[in-house]
């Protein structure tokens, strides 16, 4: 297709399974519909998979989060794991919330 | 240091598990398992007795006892023992039998997957085979209660604020000023881990106990508590996988087959959400403390909430 901008050529791309549009003369990119969105999702699901501060030399690396897909979540949902509450049995507080009303 | 109905209650105990004049050989006194104003449990040996609280409807009680008694519901929720009914101080008292629960300093083997599997079946119990005319799921009464005592706690306003701007963007149902849409099905109405024991003890299967606010109602509300602490960021993706995953695999009713979850669970959450933040203003206000990182997070969501009207879900959804 051509650029709608500058009306050079553009040229395909496939990234993570998501078709891009980039176009040879001005290095714009297209977006189909749903395709920013395919995008954002697969951005959220590596950020996910990035253990929050692993340490640098673990001998033996735990189970891989990888082996769980992304949950989907609610727009309001906390930036998992960049807030880095979760999973923190440990807090008292969360030990407690989960057996009460 | 428990309440005179703590120990009045361990001599009802006593009674119904000995019989009033039988010499007690027990190894074990009686415990107390829970002394709060919305119930009393004590437990002798493989006799549970609760005390219910002092608002508690009779019949809508006796209809909750009678669908956990029922055998459509065996093997998912725990049956009464046949004792007796009693009563203490104008307090109805009900009997059960002793399960394990979920060890409370072992969060981590917390049985997500069981917990989901009993809810689904639960769900999909035909209500036409149920005794009596069920009330409603008390869910989102609850979450109003929630609300209106942080009200009386005289929170800071600042933080009051944000808790009430989440809940009045909710819709009237969930706020339990008018009845749930879609089709009403059984509901738990406060599911959390400390609702799940293992019957016969120790080893029996899981099964779902406390049924004061068991009804009819929208099943998304007995997935939204663990739903809300993952919103919130404070329950790990993993489990709440293992929860919702669940769930969906033993064709629980609540959610879409093989679509997002959330258009159905996002009212529901959000109001679990705000339940649990308010309730978490209320204590800290009481105990003149400031939030915890925990209850700051609930408190994050209900903030972030205000920015995203709730969720509508489509009629085919359900």
């Amino acid at each position: 297709m051509q650029c709608p901008k500058c009306r050079a050529p553009m040229q395909t791309y496939n990234r993570n399974g998501v078709q891009i549009e980039q176009c040879n003369g001005c290095r714009g990119i297209f977006l189909d519909y749903g395709e920013l969105e395919a995008l954002t999702r697969l951005e959220s699901q590596w950020a996910q998979q990035v253990p929050p501060a692993a340490p640098p030399a673990a001998p033996a690396p735990a189970p891989a989060p990888q082996a769980y897909p992304a949950p989907q979540q609610p727009a309001w949902g906390a930036p998992h794991p960049g807030h880095g509450h979760h999973g923190h049995y440990r807090q008292k507080s969360f030990g407690r919330m989960l057996f009460s009303s | 240091m428990s309440s005179s109905v703590a120990r009045a209650l361990t001599a009802t105990v006593r009674a119904a598990a000995h019989g009033p004049h039988a010499e007690c050989t027990c190894p074990a006194r009686p415990t107390v398992l829970a002394d709060r104003d919305d119930g009393t449990v004590v437990r002798d040996g493989a006799t549970v007795a609760k005390a219910h609280a002092p608002d508690t409807d009779r019949t809508e009680l006796a209809a909750r006892l009678a669908v956990a008694a029922h055998p459509a519901l065996a093997g998912v929720l725990l049956a009464p023992l046949d004792l007796p009914a009693a009563e203490l101080d104008g307090r109805q008292v009900t009997f059960w039998p002793h399960g394990t629960p979920v060890d409370a300093d072992a969060p981590q083997e917390a049985p997500w997957e069981e917990a989901a599997a009993l809810l689904a079946r639960l769900h999909a119990t035909p209500v036409e085979a149920l005794p009596g005319s069920l009330p409603a799921m008390r869910g989102p009464h609850k979450a109003a209660l929630a609300v209106a005592r942080m009200r009386r706690t005289g929170p800071p306003e600042q933080v009051a604020a944000v808790v009430e701007r989440a809940w009045s963007a909710l819709p009237p149902w969930a706020r339990a000023e008018s009845t749930a849409p879609g089709p009403a099905r059984l509901c738990h109405g406060d599911l959390h881990l400390g609702q799940l024991v293992r019957h016969p003890a120790p080893h029996g299967p899981w099964l779902l106990i406390d049924v004061d606010d068991l009804g009819l109602g929208d099943p998304a509300w007995d997935l939204a508590r663990p739903a809300a602490w993952f919103a919130a960021g404070l329950l790990a993706p993993e489990e709440w996988l293992r929860f919702i995953g669940s769930y969906a695999a033993a064709a629980g009713p609540a959610v879409p087959l093989d679509a997002d979850p959330w258009p159905v669970l996002d009212v529901p959450a959000r109001a679990l959400t705000v339940q649990t933040a308010a309730l978490a203003v209320a204590k800290a206000t009481a105990a003149r403390r400031e939030l915890d990182e925990v209850e700051l997070a609930l408190l994050d969501a209900c903030d972030r909430m205000a920015s995203v009207p709730p969720q509508l879900p489509a009629e085919a959804a359900k």
